[in-house]
C-alpha cells in the first residue's frame, strides 16, 4: 500500500481541492481586508500645530489620528532630570536625546502602551505622567518607570515647519 | 429522539407530519423523559432560553430607533430615552437583561460544577455551553460600547488593546479590528453589526446544546444515570414547563425589581458622559460580570502574560470534563470536592470585587493570591482530588433516596448528617 504510486484521480482531487483554495482565499480577503483603516482615514494622516503660545512647563494636547498627542516644553530643570536618569533604571531603555528632536519640546502619542488610556499630565512616581487605568507611571521624558505597561510612549513621526509650528504625521 | 414512535391522531396531521416531521420534534419534547428528583439549580436554562429571546426581541426594537454613528450614537440613545414612545422602558429591559442573562448564565455553570453536569457523557453539551458563553461576553461587551459614552468608548479601546499584546502581528490585529488608528466611527458600526448578528449565532448554539442535551438526557442531583423511561423519570410536560414556569415567575421579579426601581445601580454614570477621546475616566471598570476575569488580566505584572492568564482563565472550562479525574458527578457524594466547590465560589466573588477596586496596595495582593488559587484549583487540586477522594456510595437509583429503607439506606442517612 505504501509503495502506491500516486494515481491520475488523486492528482486531480489535489489539484481541484488547491486550485477551489486559491479561489475561497480570493474571495475572503476583500471581506478581510475592508476592515482595516480605509482610505479617507489614512488621508487624515497629518496635523500642523501651532505651539507658540505654549508657555515653559506646560503641555498641550492634540488630536492626531484619532489620538491624544501631547506636546510638552520643557524647562531647563525638567530637561536636566530626564537626562540624569541612568539607562539601567529603564524597563525599555532609551535616552531622553533619542525621544526629542529640540530638547525643550517633548512630542509623543498620549497613549499607555499598556492598554491605550490616555496618561494624566504631572501625575505618578515619576513627575511625569500616570495612567489611570492600571497604574502605569511614566518620567519627564515619557518613559515607563513602574506598571503594567511594556514601553515608552512612542513617539510619533514629526517635524519643525518652523520655530512656531510642528507637522505631526 | 428514537425514544417512541409518534403517530398523528388527524388525518392532516399525519400528512403534514410524513413530510416534514414538526409534530414528532413536538412530541419529543413534551414527552422528554425527564429525572424526577431535578430542583429549582435545573431551571436556569428555561430562564436562560427567556434571557435570550427578550433581549432579541428588545434589541430588534431597539435598533428601529438607534443609530450606529459617532457623531449620533449617543443623541440617538437619549432620544431613545425621552421621546420614543416606551423607549426607557425598552432600553432598561435591554441593558438590565443583560445583567440578568449574565446572573442566570453563571447560577447555570455553577450548578453545572456542583452536580457534575460536565462528564462524560455531556462534554460535547458543556463546550457547546463554554462557547455560548464566549459569545455573551462578546456581544455583552460590543453592546456597551453602542451608546457611546465614555465608559463605552474607553471600555472598547482597553478591551481591543488587549490584541496588541501579541507578538509582532498585535497593532496590525488592532488596527484591523478598528478601522483606523483609534475606536473611531467605523470601529462603532461594526460592533453594531456583530452585536447584532451574535444573538442569532447563539440562538443555533442553543438549539445545539439542547440537541445534545436531549441525546443521554439531563443529569440530576444525584449524578447517577436514569432509566428512561421508568419511575425514573416524569414527561418534561407538564412537570417540568411547570416548574420552569413557576422559577421564571420569581425571576422576572428580581428582573423587574432591576428595571423599574433601580435600572441604572449596574452601570456607570459615566457613560452618561459622550465619548471623548481626549480625556480617560479617573477609574475605568467593566460591567459586573465581566470583573473577575478582569482582577485576573490586572494581577499579572506583564503585558501579554496578563491577557495569557485571561483568556486562559476561560478557556481552562472547556478542559473540565478531563481535569476533573473524578467518576462521580454530584458533589453530594464528594464531601471534599464539595468544600473545593465553595472555596471556588468564593474565590470567583473575590476576584470580582478587587476587579471592581483599584489595582494596588492590598487589593493586588489579594487578586494575585485569588488568581493563583483560581488555576490551583482547576489544574492541581482537580485532577488529584479524583484520585486521593473517598466518595461517599451511590444509591442504585434516583428513587431510594426519596422512598429510602431500600438497600442502601445507611449511606443515604450518612449523606444527610453530613449535609
Amino acid at each position: 500500500m505504501s509503495e502506491k504510486k500516486p494515481e491520475r484521480r488523486e492528482f486531480l482531487f489535489t489539484a481541484s481541492y488547491a486550485v477551489g483554495a486559491v479561489g475561497v482565499g480570493a474571495v475572503v480577503w476583500p471581506l478581510v481586508d475592508q476592515m482595516n483603516p480605509d482610505a479617507s482615514v489614512k488621508a487624515l494622516a497629518s496635523t500642523e500645530v501651532d505651539i507658540s503660545s505654549v508657555q515653559s512647563g506646560k503641555t498641550i494636547t492634540v488630536l492626531w489620528r484619532g489620538k491624544p498627542v501631547f506636546i510638552k516644553r520643557r524647562t531647563p530643570e525638567e530637561i536636566a532630570e530626564a537626562r540624569a536618569v541612568k539607562l539601567e533604571d529603564l524597563k525599555d531603555p532609551q535616552k531622553d536625546e533619542d525621544r526629542v528632536k529640540d530638547p525643550e519640546w517633548l512630542v509623543m502619542v498620549g497613549v499607555c502602551t499598556h492598554l491605550g488610556c490616555v496618561p494624566l499630565n504631572d501625575k505618578g512616581d515619576y513627575n511625569g505622567w500616570f495612567c489611570p487605568c492600571h497604574g502605569s507611571h511614566y518620567d519627564i521624558s515619557g518613559r515607563i518607570r513602574k506598571g503594567p505597561a511594556p514601553t515608552n510612549m512612542e513617539v510619533p513621526k514629526y517635524e519643525f515647519v518652523n520655530s512656531n509650528t510642528i507637522k505631526i504625521g | 429522539m428514537s425514544d417512541h414512535e409518534y403517530v398523528p391522531s388527524s388525518k392532516f396531521g399525519k400528512w403534514f407530519n410524513d413530510r416534514l416531521p414538526l409534530l414528532s420534534l413536538a412530541s419529543h419534547l413534551t414527552d422528554y423523559p425527564t429525572p424526577k428528583n431535578l430542583n429549582y439549580w435545573w431551571t436556569f436554562g428555561g430562564i436562560l432560553t427567556f434571557c435570550l429571546i427578550t433581549q432579541i426581541v428588545t434589541g430588534l426594537t431597539l435598533a428601529m430607533h438607534y443609530i450606529a454613528h459617532a457623531d449620533m450614537a449617543f443623541e440617538s440613545v437619549e432620544h431613545i430615552m425621552r421621546d420614543v414612545n416606551y423607549g426607557w422602558l425598552i432600553r432598561y429591559i435591554h441593558a438590565n437583561g443583560a445583567s440578568m442573562f449574565f446572573l442566570a448564565v453563571y447560577i447555570h455553570i455553577f450548578r453545572s460544577l456542583f452536580y457534575g453536569s460536565y462528564k462524560s457523557p455531556r462534554e460535547i453539551i458543556w463546550i457547546i455551553g463554554i462557547i455560548i458563553y464566549l459569545l455573551m461576553m462578546a456581544a455583552a461587551f460590543m453592546g456597551y460600547v453602542l451608546p457611546w459614552g465614555q465608559m463605552s468608548f474607553w471600555g472598547a479601546t482597553v478591551i481591543t488593546n488587549l490584541f496588541s499584546a501579541i507578538p509582532l502581528v498585535g497593532e496590525g490585529i488592532v488596527n484591523w479590528l478598528w478601522g483606523g488608528y483609534s475606536v473611531d466611527n467605523p470601529t462603532l458600526t461594526r460592533f453594531f453589526t456583530l452585536h447584532y448578528l451574535i444573538p442569532f449565532l447563539i440562538l443555533g448554539l442553543v438549539v445545539l446544546h439542547i440537541w445534545a442535551l436531549h441525546v443521554p438526557g439531563n443529569n440530576n442531583p444525584v449524578g447517577i444515570d436514569v432509566k428512561k423511561p421508568s419511575k425514573d423519570t416524569v414527561p418534561f410536560h407538564p412537570y417540568i414547563v411547570i416548574k420552569d414556569g413557576f422559577a421564571l415567575l420569581m425571576f422576572m421579579i428580581v428582573f423587574a425589581f432591576f428595571v423599574f426601581y433601580s435600572p441604572n445601580i449596574l452601570g456607570h454614570a459615566d457613560n452618561y458622559i459622550e465619548a471623548n477621546p481626549m480625556v480617560t475616566p479617573a477609574h475605568i471598570v467593566p460591567e459586573w460580570y465581566l470583573l473577575p476575569f478582569y482582577a485576573i488580566l490586572r494581577s499579572v505584572p506583564d503585558k501579554l502574560m496578563g491577557v495569557v492568564a485571561m483568556l486562559s482563565a476561560i478557556l481552562i472550562l472547556a478542559a473540565l470534563p478531563w481535569l476533573d479525574t473524578s467518576k462521580i458527578r454530584s458533589a453530594v457524594f464528594r464531601p471534599l470536592y464539595k468544600q473545593f466547590y465553595w472555596i471556588l465560589l468564593v474565590d470567583v466573588l473575590i476576584l470580582g470585587y478587587v476587579g471592581a477596586m483599584p489595582a494596588e496596595g492590598l487589593y493586588l495582593l489579594i487578586a494575585r493570591v485569588a488568581t493563583a488559587y483560581y488555576f490551583i484549583h482547576f489544574l492541581i487540586i482537580l485532577p488529584v482530588l479524583g484520585f486521593k477522594e473517598k466518595t461517599i456510595p451511590l444509591p442504585l437509583s434516583i428513587t431510594e433516596p426519596v422512598l429510602g429503607g431500600m438497600p442502601m439506606a445507611s449511606a443515604v442517612k450518612k449523606k444527610e448528617s453530613l449535609n
